[in-house]
């Protein structure tokens, strides 16, 4: 409010610091409405996810967020009467080991990539980055046939072959170490550590960033993968979470509590990889920015 | 300790060479600092020595023994890096044992190394440190660490300070000089910075294009400058040079009065450079007492004085061209000023205009 006493260079600033108010404002309002609306919109099935786990079978269809009278029941039989541990088990080590894989293989290839100069490493590059370019609805038969050619299918291996390393990892891990100075590798070399060791020891600690980005997408999209998954494996026993929890939904009726009970339970790894890696690219980050 | 010998050294990225057969022994104990102009092969060459690059041809000798195709972990040679190379992801204690990756010693040993080693850095306090809560130089003190912590037969550093401000590159300046002088290990260091290269070499190697140009002691390249890039890199602030004709052992040019004797005879005849160093280009009263003596004579307008208290650098324009000369320091001309400057016969360089090659 402009009063008598302001001086000239006062009141144009607070007549303006009015207008913004009065401008912005429904600008503002829109803006958050439409991210509340974006928020309630990503956070629905969530909800409705946990509280159909809370409901029972006869309750399901009564959309109240809250549950008139909640019960663990479904937790219980989802854990006690199907083989929802031993699919868990199988989802953990199947994302697990891609991962590490994936971390492994794509660092290494990614690293050699980036930071060695031979004959056809843009060929090379070219050759593995067109891959991406392929469906996996199209390559899915060449799979099958391969797996059961080599009799893979119904089993762990049958399972992740496809998914040992892949482009896009690859790609990511070369665009970062291409970041890495040079005089690092280099330092290690006239400490007379060997190339294995470098890359090992040296390398791969500096970009750690992409690694946490890596696993954090590998993990999740082996741990979600349900096309491949139920295509190769038959026994009950071999089922991922995904394929195991969509067996809820081909018996005579579909149980929806029983799959929102699983489904719920299956958040949880991912919720905590995330957690988790999420510090070290705060952290990678960090170290980046300061290197030198 | 080693002796460093280089023979024929060349280096062929392609069809552009790096280093051209270079000839270079570098005795045991010796500081050797190299320097030149950008890309005239300096890392290149101390790259090959630590043998982070093949050699193209040549021998490189350490200790007396072809290393040509010996591994860096062979050679036992240390490299200190401009950026320094430290890991940041672990401990500086963790950075310096990197020294130690391929050496032999029981765990104990490494310890004390280690400990040694920072001690004798001024790091015994930081050693649990990362690197990010590191200063500057307290990171190339790690890198020095690094290096040093295995005894090695030599010390390569690439412009190890010219990522530091000017105060503390003084300071690391005088404690890698310390350093050496009480470990006595070789030392070849390459640097842009001529005042490092002055205060620290035993010998200075110039390079230019991939050539050396001229080897020697620092007073020595001051005092006989082998040619134009030399005289101008060696000394601060740089030489003047000035365009002339030398006939008859007298060299005119478009400034002076009168033809320039010199103190020797030089049976020279076409375009010269004429080199005089700023502080033998001293600001005079003109009288004629002055002007009657001997050697060269220029009068310009002052364009920039900078007092810098012992003395005061004075920038005159000329005719052609402009000099810096020194006035004593309570002297502060005015800019725009008509001064007159003399230097003494003995002190002038005279430099062929075409080779560049001194006179
Ligand atoms: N890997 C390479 N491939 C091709 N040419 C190279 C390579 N490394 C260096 N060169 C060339 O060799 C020449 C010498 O390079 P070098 O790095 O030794 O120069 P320098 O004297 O260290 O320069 P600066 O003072 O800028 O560090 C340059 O012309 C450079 O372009
Ligand atoms: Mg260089």
């Amino acid at each position: 409010m402009a009063t008598a006493t302001d001086t000239l260079v006062d009141a144009p600033r607070s007549s303006s610091s009015e207008r913004t108010m009065r401008d912005v404002r429904p600008g503002r309002v829109i803006a958050w409405t439409l991210l509340f609306l974006g928020g309630v919109l990503m956070v629905m099935p969530i909800v409705l996810m946990l509280s159909t786990s809370l409901k029972t079978s006869d309750q399901i269809y009564d959309l109240r967020i809250i549950p008139a009278s909640p019960t663990l029941a479904n937790y219980v039989s989802v854990l006690t009467s199907s083989e929802f541990i031993r699919w868990f088990v199988n989802s953990t080590v199947v994302a697990v080991i891609s991962t590490a894989s994936n971390v492994f293989f794509g660092g290494l290839v990614g690293y050699t990539l980036a930071k060695f100069d031979f004959r056809g490493r843009y060929i090379v590059f070219l050759a593995i980055l067109s891959t991406l370019m392929i469906p996996t609805e199209m390559l899915v038969v060449p799979w099958y046939l391969m797996a059961s050619q080599f009799g893979w299918l119904d089993s762990y291996w049958g399972i992740m072959f496809p998914g040992m390393m892949e482009a896009f990892g690859v790609f990511l891990m070369k665009q970062f170490f291409e970041t890495v100075p040079d005089d690092f590798l280099e330092a290690a070399r006239v400490d007379g550590m060997n190339e294995f060791t470098i890359w090992w020891r040296v390398a791969m600690p500096l970009v750690t960033p992409a690694i946490s980005a890596m696993a954090i997408f590998t993990f999740l999209g082996n741990w979600t993968a349900f096309f491949w998954p139920l295509i190769v494996t038959t026994s009950q026993d071999l089922y991922t979470l995904p394929v195991g929890l969509s067996s809820f939904a081909v018996r005579q009726t579909v149980q929806w509590e029983m799959i929102m009970t699983g489904a719920s339970l299956a958040t949880l790894p991912t919720l905590v990889v995330f957690l988790l890696l999420q510090r070290y690219i705060v952290r990678g980050v960090m170290l980046a920015g300061l290197k030198g | 300790m080693a002796e460093i010998q280089l023979e024929g050294l060349a280096k062929r990225f392609g069809n552009v060479t790096a280093v051209h057969d270079m000839d270079l022994t570098i005795a045991d104990g010796e500081f050797v600092v190299f320097v030149g102009p950008s890309g005239c092969g300096k890392s290149t060459t101390l790259r090959m020595m630590a043998g982070l690059e093949d050699i193209s041809s040549g021998t490189l000798h350490l200790a007396g023994e072809p290393v040509n195709h010996k591994d860096p972990k062979q050679r036992n040679i240390a490299m200190v890096f401009q950026n320094y190379a430290i890991y940041p992801h672990v401990t500086v204690r963790k950075n310096i044992g990197f020294g130690l990756y391929t050496s032999k010693l029981s765990s104990a040993e490494k310890t004390a190394r280690i400990n040694e080693t920072a001690e004798m850095l001024g790091l015994e306090d930081l050693l649990d440190r990362r690197p990010a809560a590191l200063s500057g130089g307290q990171r190339q003190r790690v890198a020095i660490g690094r290096a040093m912590v295995r005894n090695p037969a030599a010390f390569l550093f690439d412009e190890p300070l010219s990522n530091l401000d000017a105060q503390l590159r003084a300071q690391m300046r005088i404690e890698i000089k310390k350093l050496h002088q009480r470990l006595g290990t070789t030392i070849v260091y390459v640097t842009h910075d001529q005042v490092e290269a002055m205060t620290m070499a035993d010998r200075i190697v110039v390079m230019r294009d991939g050539k050396v140009l001229q080897i020697g002691r620092p007073i020595d390249l001051y005092e006989h400058p082998a040619d134009v890039f030399t005289a101008r890199f060696i000394g601060s602030p740089s030489m003047n040079m000035i365009e002339g004709n030398m006939r008859d052992g007298l060299i005119r040019h478009d400034n002076a009065d009168l033809p320039i004797e010199l103190d020797r005879k030089i049976g020279h005849a076409g375009r010269v450079l004429l080199g005089v160093r700023p502080h033998d280009l001293h600001v005079t009263d003109g009288s004629p007492r002055v002007s009657g003596e001997r050697g060269l004579h220029l009068h310009g307008t002052v364009s920039t004085v900078e007092p810098l208290g012992a003395e005061t650098l004075v920038h005159l324009d000329l005719a052609e061209g402009s000099v810096i000369a020194t006035a004593p320091g309570r002297t502060l001309p005015a800019i725009g000023e008509k001064l007159s400057v003399h230097a003494a016969p003995e002190s002038l360089y005279v430099f062929d205009a075409e080779s560049e090659k001194a006179l």
